[in-house]
């Protein structure tokens, strides 16, 4: 930060001027009639999978703990959203549909959030693969739930049906307000991880008990990370009931939670703006493959399979892109090109050193 | 007797299963004091700095850090209050910079809440700006701070140890439990080292306590020395009594001539205790 030729105040101008541009993308894209109803579920898609991909990305990427629940978590906002707008509705309460789309997504986030704290709680005494069977035990549990609460499209196992699809829930997701919404839920984000607060999160990550014997209270700040990540969880399922118009329990298992790990790894863990990338493009091959209809999950396996042999550390690695520094390197090269070259040199050295050094750490630390 | 002790343990022991790894362990440090602990491998040493800084709690005894109790206390507790440490295998967080592991540790002395994170207010700003010209002045302490955006896995081994000690700095400490700091360490390094454990202790005035079993740096430094064997305290005194110690001596070399001596403190133990003691001296 301190080596950009731009102030900390027009860093952040040039950030919100980025913003806005592609806000303003979006509308050419949408109001020009380039895009009809099938590419405006995809972006509405990307939408949600941005924020899903980046808040996991705070617990699996910065915190250092792989969980598998999150669409566990998603289905609870989802769910809460969803009923919430119905009650509304059958109670005949008037509400302008935004301002009920934003009160339910809301709600559902906060309850998502509940949850997450009496999870996360007993679960993260565990690490590594225990915690990661436990938050997809989670997921499951979830699901059954769904599947057998009445109010909830669900019938009961008792009545020898079970697993129904909660249906006719108002599509009130507008593409511009979930837009915003991904912006905010990111620009938080980001600010928590740069913050006291993020630092010691990634303090955790590297070594807990270094971490515990540096003065932190390693038990909070994992917990704290762990209801951040849901109540965005339960953001994103709250978008997304309100977008499909219908839900089904079977989405709170494990598959949809693992596709969510897997972006969060493909962008590169720890790297926000990698989270980003990876959340839309993952949304948009398999779309942009179905013109190979029969191959094109194969297609996206080995696509996957490729560059996770090519680039086992992910799109980004731990790099994060920042659009104030590109400008620094594209408009100030002439003043210190040498400097900012040989920078950017040992930058790149230095990513690889340590992806080196990890690498090698690994077994050694496996060993002890 | 007139100035509170920064530390004093009393009776301090601890049992694992049927091994009683520590015990009846006393000991005072004074403000500004410089103590050794030392004794053959397995002695105990880093049971009780693991005792004295909440990772194990004590089974006996209690300990109270300026005149503050500090049984039963959590880790991050007891760090708060005072007590920091290094480890015997160095603990860095790895993937960040020199400056950030300095920050890490400078945790407690922020103010700015989550608010004034998302917000960015003044005082957010504020905070960042000063904890950061702290931490390269605690790092010009020890010749760190041209390295403060280094990834701290990049680091050279000495230096990897210093910063250790810098970040247990940066907690605010009136306690410092150094593990052996000189382990891996070239003649060179371990002079260095010596030379920042007295600029830290003159500046600070902190109370130290060092495991090291490197003894020239121990008899160099430390006002006073404490020999644990087997769990247990079998001399304490200055460095020079210590060192003509018959149990310090059998302890660590075995016991030939002063087998009634040995046999006093480390009961049946004895002849595993010699042999310990040889392998160790031939290593």
């Amino acid at each position: 930060m301190k080596k950009s030729a731009l102030s900390m105040k027009q860093s952040y101008i040039v950030c919100a001027v980025g913003i806005a541009v592609l806000f303003g993308l979006l509308m050419a894209i949408c109001e020009s009639g380039a895009a009809n109803t099938y590419i405006k579920g995809i972006l509405m898609t990307c939408c949600i999978a941005v924020i899903m991909t980046t808040s996991l990305n705070l617990t699996v990427g910065v915190l250092g703990q792989l969980t598998l629940g999150c669409c566990g978590f998603e289905m609870i906002g989802a769910y809460s959203a969803a009923l919430l707008s119905k009650l509304i509705v059958a109670k005949g309460i008037a509400m302008d549909p935004t301002a009920r789309f934003l009160l339910t997504i809301f709600v559902g986030a906060v309850i998502a959030c509940i949850f997450g704290i009496l999870v996360g709680i007993p679960a993260l005494r565990l690490h590594g693969d225990y915690l990661a069977i436990i938050t997809l035990g989670f997921g499951e549990i979830i699901r059954v739930v769904l599947q057998n609460i009445p109010a909830a499209g669900g019938v009961g196992l008792d009545k020898g049906q079970a697993g129904q699809a909660l249906i006719g829930i108002d599509r009130i997701a507008n593409l511009y307000v979930v837009f915003w919404i991904t912006v905010v839920t990111v620009v938080l984000l980001f600010m928590f991880a740069r913050s006291r607060y993020g630092r010691a999160v990634k303090a955790i990550r590297d070594d807990e008990i270094a971490a515990s014997a540096s003065g932190l209270n390693v038990t909070y700040l994992k917990v704290l990370v762990f209801a951040i990540s849901a109540f965005f969880a339960g953001l994103a399922g709250g978008i997304y009931a309100q977008y499909m118009g219908s839900l089904t329990p079977a989405y709170a298992g494990w598959l949809q939670s693992t596709n969510y790990v897997i972006m969060v790894v493909f962008g590169g863990m720890g790297s926000l703006t990698g989270s980003i990338l990876s959340a839309i493009v993952l949304t948009i091959l398999p779309e942009a493959l179905r013109a190979f209809s029969d191959y094109r999950m194969l297609a996206y396996s080995v696509v996957l399979v490729v560059f996770m042999i090519f680039r086992p550390q992910g799109i980004f690695g731990s790099w994060e892109f920042s659009l104030p520094k590109l400008i620094n390197r594209i408009v100030y090269r002439n003043g210190r090109g040498g400097a900012a070259k040989a920078a950017i040199a040992a930058e790149g050295a230095g990513t690889a050193g340590t992806t080196a050094a990890a690498k090698s750490a690994e077994p050694a630390g496996k060993e002890a | 007797m007139a100035e509170q002790p920064i530390l004093r343990a009393e009776h301090l022991g601890i049992t694992f299963g049927g091994l009683r790894a520590v015990d009846d362990f006393n000991m005072t440090i004074n403000k500004g004091e410089l103590v050794g602990l030392i004794g053959p491998n397995g002695a105990g040493k880093t049971t009780v700095f693991n005792l004295l800084t909440g990772v194990y709690k004590p089974t006996d005894g209690e300990f109270w850090l300026d005149g503050e109790k500090m049984n039963g206390k959590k880790t991050y507790q007891v760090v708060r209050a005072g007590i920091a440490r290094t480890f015997q295998n160095i603990r860095l967080f790895k993937q960040m910079t020199v400056e950030e592991n300095v920050l890490v540790a400078f945790n407690e002395s922020f103010s700015y809440h989550m608010g004034g994170a998302i917000f960015r207010t003044p005082r957010f700003w504020r905070e960042e700006r000063e904890m950061h010209r702290k931490a390269i002045d605690l790092l010009r302490i020890f010749k760190l701070e041209g390295l403060a955006q280094t990834q701290a896995a990049n680091l050279p081994y000495g230096a990897q140890r210093k910063l250790e000690i810098a970040r247990a700095l940066a907690t605010g400490m009136k306690l410092l439990l150094l593990d052996e700091p000189a382990a891996g360490m070239n003649p060179t390094e371990t002079e260095d080292l010596l030379e920042c454990i007295n600029t830290i202790r003159d500046r600070f005035g902190i109370a130290i306590l060092l495991i090291e079993h490197d003894m020239s740096l121990v008899m160099n430094v430390c006002q006073r020395i404490q020999v644990l064997d087997y769990g247990r305290t079998i001399a304490s005194g200055l460095p020079e009594e210590i060192a003509h110690n018959p149990k310090v001596i059998s302890a660590y070399l075995g016991s030939d001539e002063d087998g009634d001596d040995a046999g006093e403190t480390a009961d049946g133990g004895d002849a595993t205790a010699a042999t310990d003691g040889k392998e160790e001296h031939d290593a």
